[in-house]
């Protein structure tokens, strides 16, 4: 036994071992459910155990076995119950081989589990809650807390993901190299939601909150490694880092949200954004470049920027131009439009606005009118700038969002010379 | 996303409610109490409330040096808040599923009732996509 460095090391070490635990546990008894749950006591156990008794020799094997017999409990107790209630025994083909501790299928086993957690037939708020809580070994408290809905409904989640996982009958196994591709898609639309749920401008709400962004960076990062190979994984964990590199910079003292422009470049974390950059760096060469390693090299060329003025936006418009081709997302074409107004100027922007009209997808949606604001702003059309960031401030579910489309409209009706218009809109 | 369902009535409403049988106001009860284990077992649920009788309405200004001045005796029409819920959904068409099975409670004798539900979204602290 030694004893672990501080409770925070032992936490981190759980988090790291709890989807190999796990994967060990299922591939033995085949019951994901079960498993999962037994996995959990197990982590909680050691989280209570270690830091006041110090590590086992081998905290894997001493989690496997803890989970085991928690399994095997259950087992027993469940053919006990079917017993008294057909008075026949079935236990013969529950228990399955002994697993080889020995061996070492764990790598392989985290990546199965993601797959597992991630599969396209769970809805994305039960694939996110079981990713975080399978995959990441967060409680289901925590995790409850980290998306403010009440314990059990977050437990609930929890165990109809795993019902839906078990009625689907997807095997605890690699997917063929045919559905590869698509899982992983799917993996890392989870992660990236996961990061997006975590970034949130209310920095006052974090503290008592998971940081569910370091959360999907920690568990990206996990995947990075276990597939190094695939280069959009490396441009989802670079697009993370650069975003998050910007975080302190991105809103004021009163939680409000300063747009890109008009940051305090100081601020943005270096070490973050350095990391993206040797990511992307390595990944682009690799050929394959999907939509994730575009949008890390968008967010990259931003970062290279000492000024918002020397941002390279005609490399930023070559960029989206690549990403419309490559997805037919109306996102995309705002962005590219954006890009297409720095470039060669408001009116050129507008144009590919009325474009997003016509294509409809975008009705109703907030930030068409803020862009459109932004791009009369530009071109001198202060009352039509006005109106739009109204009709934006209208439509944002959001916050912080709402409050800066005000405060845009407010400060073009009453000219103030101390604020400068933004150069782009947040 | 969520979603606050906003339940109002008229203190008329209220006092018709409350001259309703046992047995019907028996039902009602477990309606709303099953519609909360409902939420919570397809993983909707985040909150709830009742709120006290309309006849203890205050509405409140700022007075004179910060004193609160309440204003009270409301007229029989006026619309109270009777309760809320709120739910965290996929879409707002599932909030107003939610809404409508609300509105639909049961009244006097079985019979279903159809009080208005006013759905709201709720702002979030969450601004747009990235990046």
């Amino acid at each position: 036994m030694s004893a672990p460095s501080s409770e925070g090391g032992c936490e981190h070490l759980l988090r790291e071992l709890a989807p190999q635990v796990l994967g060990a546990v299922i591939r033995r008894f085949r019951d994901f459910s079960v498993a999962e749950d037994a996995v959990q006591e197990a982590l909680l156990a050691a989280a209570l155990q270690w830091p006041r008794e110090g590590l086992p020799e081998n905290p894997r094997a001493w989690l496997i076995q803890v989970a085991a017999r928690r399994v095997t409990d259950h087992i027993r107790q469940e053919v006990a119950r079917r017993r008294r209630e057909t008075e026949a025994a079935q236990e013969a083909d529950t228990v399955a081989p002994a697993f080889e501790i020995g061996s070492d299928p764990y790598q392989d086993d985290t990546l199965v589990l993601l797959f597992m957690c991630c599969h396209p037939a769970l809805s994305e708020a039960s694939a996110i809650a079981l990713t975080l809580r399978a995959v990441g070994g967060l409680t289901t408290a925590e995790i409850a807390k980290a998306f403010l809905v009440p314990e059990a409904t977050m437990a609930q989640r929890i165990s109809r993901a795993k019902q839906s996982i078990r009625s689907s009958g997807v095997p605890f196994r690699m997917p063929t190299s045919e559905e590869r591709t698509q899982r992983l898609r799917a993996v890392m639309h989870v992660l990236y939601l996961i990061f997006n749920e975590g970034y949130v401008a209310s920095a006052g709400s974090q503290l008592q909150r998971l940081d569910l962004t370091r959360e999907a960076i920690r568990l990206t990062r996990m995947l990075h490694h276990l597939v190094p190979e695939e280069s959009e994984v490396a441009g989802l964990l670079a697009l993370m880092l650069l975003t998050d590199a910007r975080r302190a910079a991105r809103t004021g003292p009163a939680q409000e949200l300063i747009p890109l422009s008009r940051q305090d470049r100081s601020l943005w974390d270096v070490g973050e954004i350095s990391e993206g950059i040797v990511l992307l760096t390595a990944a682009l060469p690799k050929g394959s470049v999907g939509p994730y390693q575009l949008q890390a090299a968008i967010s990259a060329v931003h970062s290279e920027a000492a000024r918002a003025e020397d941002t390279d936006w005609p490399q930023i418009l070559a960029l989206y131009e690549l990403l419309k081709r490559m997805s037919d997302n109306p996102m995309v074409m705002l962005n590219h439009a954006i890009a297409m107004a720095m470039v060669r100027g408001p009116a050129a922007g507008l144009e590919l606005l009325d474009e997003l009209d016509r294509d409809g997808r975008l009705a109703g949606h907030h930030r068409l009118p803020a862009v459109r604001a932004h791009f009369l702003e530009m071109a001198g059309d202060t009352e039509g700038a006005v109106t739009h960031y109204r009709i934006a401030a209208g439509r944002t579910a959001s916050q912080p969002e709402q409050v800066y489309l005000l405060t845009q409209a407010a400060r073009l009706s009453k000219p103030d010379v101390d604020n400068p218009p933004p150069h782009v809109p947040a | 996303m969520k979603y606050i369902l906003l339940m109002t009535g008229t203190k008329t409403g209220v006092d018709t409610y409350r001259a309703w049988s046992e047995k019907d106001i028996r039902a009602h009860f477990a309606f709303l109490t099953r519609l909360s284990q409902e939420l919570t077992e397809s993983g909707e649920f985040v909150a709830t409330a009742p709120l006290g009788p309309p006849e203890q309405a205050k509405v409140v200004r700022v007075g004179q040096g910060g004193a609160p001045v309440t204003d009270g005796v409301f007229p029989e029409s006026k619309e109270f808040l009777l309760g809320y819920w709120i739910v965290d959904v996929e879409s707002p068409e599932r909030a107003y599923e939610i809404a409508a099975k609300l509105s639909g409670g049961p009244g006097p004798g079985g019979t279903r009732l159809s009080m208005p539900i006013e759905v709201r979204q709720m702002m979030t602290p969450h601004t747009a996509e990235l990046p």
